[in-house]
């Protein structure tokens, strides 16, 4: 078992439009990249659990060879800006991904 | 879980030998050279990569100005995220080296969120420049505004719909309610400028690649790709490694791929690199919907063809069957007050939140002439939970917190005078088992409480089909 933050190479959160944040995890290496894709641990039920939601609220969640990437797109519970955000840009809300156990 | 699997197409382990050839073989072909100088206009950039790269001929120089991150207020109350002083600055090199060299500039998102008084301030810069610097030009400028009736009218004829599930349906009341609304436009109204030769464009609210897809498109380039390179180079060089906002990156349209290189040779571009830019600040990894079209970068190819050149190949523009443009709009909800302040003394802390609901209940119990849905008051605990809330998974208690609570009300003074109660209820709170009795809130500042002023909302934020192109072309010469 290793934690995620400890094999990504990125691991990021921004808002994508100001209505829903989108948490990257980039490789470096193919083959983490094929490992982790393969431990089925990033799923939608993974991230409703880890961030509170629904599934219904988890808009995307994609793998992507190219870029060696997984993208996940959740919905904003209170939009960018508005009373009661706390996180504007939505960048710092990719932490609970990373103590993720793969 | 939706899986996608990919025709995985390896990086390709050319020999130096075939890198030269391949590079010969560019030489030979129409190219389009397109710089973008910084990620947002008045972010700044070094001067010298930007000034290096006009060594080869420069068709272009485009940089994009805005973006909805920094949240509503720069669209409702029509103010800049950047300085005047750091848009001037930025703008009289971009401006000396594009006139000098006969090309086009195009800014997209003038001004920040787009709007009227955004797009008028930058043309003021501009002027002061292009009178300082003893030159004229022509100036197309293009609105993005939209009246609150063209809205109305759209939403009774069906033409809107909210752009994700957890966006609320649009209704009359919060039309008339958002006082600035614009539309992301796409290259059309851009490639018209480009067409009546204007020198200088002052694109209003853009989707962030139109002003760069515009320009390739202009010179009879691929949609698809000028699309797909406009998305990678509207950040400046946050595709190379290391990535940046603030400096300067070019990208080449040929006729069948496009390449992008970092000028500063601290940086360089790799195929990772820049694939993985083509993922940033998108719902999602491959399909990226813009005004009119999608693209659909599935089978793209990302490949170094030489020493930190990135060649991208099978972007693919599919135009939509109806004209579709991104409403947005901020409204005024409420006003704020609000202070920090650090805690230290672990008794206190221990019962934070308890004690804070204690204060509250005082406060209310001191203005009870003021009905409860006229505010709201907030703690956020920085060090404990302040940044994701209910979402922390594992709240942390270290030996001090900062305390930042605000006060949200329907009027500027309510909302200073409910937070000044407050302020001094939590200073002197005397709390079960307090040993401190002399005060609870240790402030770094005075005064404690700052007016902060209106806030905002996004409260449009929909598509709007139209069926014709409704952005305005003004041209003018100074």
């Amino acid at each position: 078992m290793v934690k995620l933050v400890e094999i990504a190479k990125i691991l990021r959160s921004k808002n994508a439009g100001p209505f829903e944040i989108t948490l990257d995890v980039l490789f470096d290496e193919k083959q983490t990249y094929e490992e982790v894709k393969n431990a089925g641990v990033i799923t939608k039920e993974t991230i409703a659990e880890i961030y509170n939601l629904s599934p219904a609220d988890i808009h995307h969640l994609v793998y992507f060879d190219q870029a060696l990437g997984i993208k996940i797109t959740i919905a904003r519970k209170i939009s960018s800006g508005s009373p009661g955000d706390r996180d504007v840009y939505g960048a710092q809300q990719h932490a609970p991904l990373m103590n993720l156990e793969i | 879980m939706e899986r996608y699997s990919f025709h995985f197409n390896a990086r390709r382990s050319v020999t130096d030998y075939k890198k030269d050839e391949e590079m010969e073989r560019k030489s030979m072909q129409k190219c389009i050279k397109i710089i973008s100088p910084c990620g947002i206009l008045g972010y700044g950039f070094p001067k010298e990569p930007f000034l290096n790269a006009f060594h080869e001929r420069i068709h272009g120089i485009v940089v994009d100005a805005g973006s909805t991150d920094a949240g509503p207020h720069k669209l409702g109350a029509n103010v800049s995220i950047v300085s005047r002083r750091a848009l001037k600055k930025d703008l009289s090199i971009i401006l000396e080296k594009g006139l000098k060299h006969r090309i086009p500039v195009i800014i997209g998102s003038a001004g920040g969120a787009g709007a009227k008084t955004h797009v008028e301030l930058t043309l003021e810069i501009v002027k002061e420049i292009l009178a300082e610097q003893k030159t004229h030009a022509k100036i197309g400028i293009i609105w993005a505004d939209f009246k609150q009736q063209t809205i109305i009218d759209a939403l009774e004829e069906g033409r809107i719909t909210p752009l994700s599930p957890n966006i609320p349906s649009l209704t009359k009341e919060i039309i008339l309610d958002t006082k600035t609304i614009v539309a992301q436009m796409g290259h059309e109204p851009i490639l018209k400028a480009l067409k009546q030769g204007c020198d200088i464009i002052l694109c209003g609210r853009s989707y962030d690649p139109s002003p760069f897809a515009a320009l390739g498109i202009y010179h009879g380039m691929d949609p698809g790709l000028a699309y797909h390179l406009g998305k990678i180079l509207e950040c400046g060089a946050l595709c190379a490694e290391p990535g940046t906002t603030k400096d300067s990156i070019l990208g080449t349209l040929y006729e069948d791929c496009f390449t992008v290189q970092a000028l500063n040779p601290i940086r360089k571009c790799t195929p990772t690199s820049v694939a993985a830019h083509t993922f940033y600040e998108k719902e999602h990894p491959f399909i990226l919907h813009g005004p009119g079209f999608t693209l659909n970068l599935e089978n793209c190819e990302f490949n170094e063809i030489a020493d930190g050149i990135i060649e991208v190949r099978n972007s693919r523009y599919i135009p939509d069957s109806e004209m579709k443009i991104k409403l947005e709009g901020a409204r005024k909800v409420s006003y704020r007050t609000f202070v920090i302040a650090g805690i230290r003394d672990p008794l206190l802390i221990h019962q934070l939140e308890d004690i804070e609901r204690k204060v509250l209940q005082q406060v209310k119990s001191y203005f009870t002439e003021i009905p409860d849905e006229d505010y709201e008051v907030n703690f956020y605990h920085y060090g404990q939970d302040a940044v994701l809330g209910e979402q922390e998974p594992t709240p942390l208690k270290g030996h001090e917190i900062g305390v930042m609570f605000e006060v949200l009300a329907k009027e500027q003074e309510l909302a200073n005078s409910i937070c000044a109660n407050v302020r001094s209820t939590f200073l002197h709170y005397g709390y079960e088992g307090r040993k401190s009795s002399a005060g609870n809130l240790a402030f770094p500042f005075a005064p404690s409480d700052i007016e902060f002023g209106p806030v905002y909302e996004f409260s449009i934020y929909h598509l709007m089909r139209i069926t014709r192109d409704p952005f305005l072309l003004e041209v003018v010469e100074v």
